[in-house]
């Protein structure tokens, strides 16, 4: 998960991962598209295949760059996950709330009688 | 709709926000109280319950939540207390007991109450590298998620297989 992280962590690369959801690419192809030159990025690349995020492919003549979706749908259920969890707390903790309202009031009404009696 | 927020922000930082129908005292009270903390703090829907509450609420104080999980095994979240501003503002740390050596995360938690409501935010300041390089890459949360959509389109169409 952290390797995921790393990986898209840089701008451009988060580019290129963006890039590629349209399909697979050549490295020149990348390149002329974001504005990138050629060593930049097959270094993007190299950490991007290292993280599991993208694939190589021998079409024809060229070497096609892919996305793998395995990584990103983890990262998605990470944080789905802690989206649900913290969901499920504060719907709690509302519930607590209303019961410690009512006290609250109630508390605040006895006082009152008492201050009138 | 969910009411509550959960948000990657700009930096290394992961902000929970929701909004209650309460005076901000009342929240403070809530979130702070083990007596209290114990009745919301496990998401009981996912299976999870409460095995212990224990908070020592004052600076350099110490709480300690411990969850049980559906399979029985117990995790616990531990931190200290920086600072306490009862009720608009609090900031503690917090450690996940099984990961400790990641180090810990500071978290800092304001209640702005108007008109008898509160509004509370929950900033979760993480301390890897990796994370705050993650969360640093900018629209991340926005760029992720619209990915996602156009992921599950692109996983879906036949050409992929």
């Amino acid at each position: 998960m952290i390797e995921t992280f790393t990986a898209l962590a840089d701008p451009n690369r988060f580019r290129i991962v963006e890039y590629l959801l349209g399909g697979a690419r050549s490295v020149g192809a990348i390149g002329e598209a974001l504005n990138l030159n050629q060593p930049q990025v097959s270094k993007h690349l190299r950490v991007l295949k290292e993280a599991r995020l993208v694939d190589v492919e021998a079409r024809a003549q060229q070497r096609l760059y892919g996305l793998r979706p395995e990584p990103l749908r983890e990262l998605n259920a990470w944080l789905e996950r802690y989206r649900d969890i913290w969901d499920q707390r504060l719907e709690q903790l509302d519930s607590l709330i209303e019961e410690l309202k009512t006290q609250d009031l109630e508390a605040a009404q006895r006082h009152a009688r008492k201050k009138k009696g | 709709m969910s009411l509550t927020s959960v948000e990657l922000e700009s930096d290394r930082t992961i902000v929970i926000s929701r909004k209650f129908n309460a005076p901000a005292r009342i929240v403070f009270d809530a979130w702070t109280r083990a007596d209290l903390v114990k009745r919301w703090w496990a998401p009981k829907a996912l299976g999870v319950t409460m095995a212990s509450c224990e908070a020592d609420v004052r600076v350099g104080g110490g709480y300690r939540y411990v969850l049980r999980n559906p399979d029985g095994g117990e995790v616990a979240f531990s931190g200290q207390y920086a600072e306490i501003t009862p009720p608009s503002r609090l900031v503690y740390t917090q450690v996940f007991e099984p990961m400790a050596d990641a180090g810990s995360v500071t978290i800092t938690v304001t209640f702005d109450e108007r008109d008898g409501k509160t509004h509370m935010v929950s900033r979760e300041l993480y301390p890897s590298k990796e994370v705050r390089e993650a969360v640093l890459a900018s629209g991340m949360e926005h760029g992720l998620r619209e990915t996602m959509e156009q992921l599950d389109a692109l996983v879906s169409s036949p050409g992929l297989d």
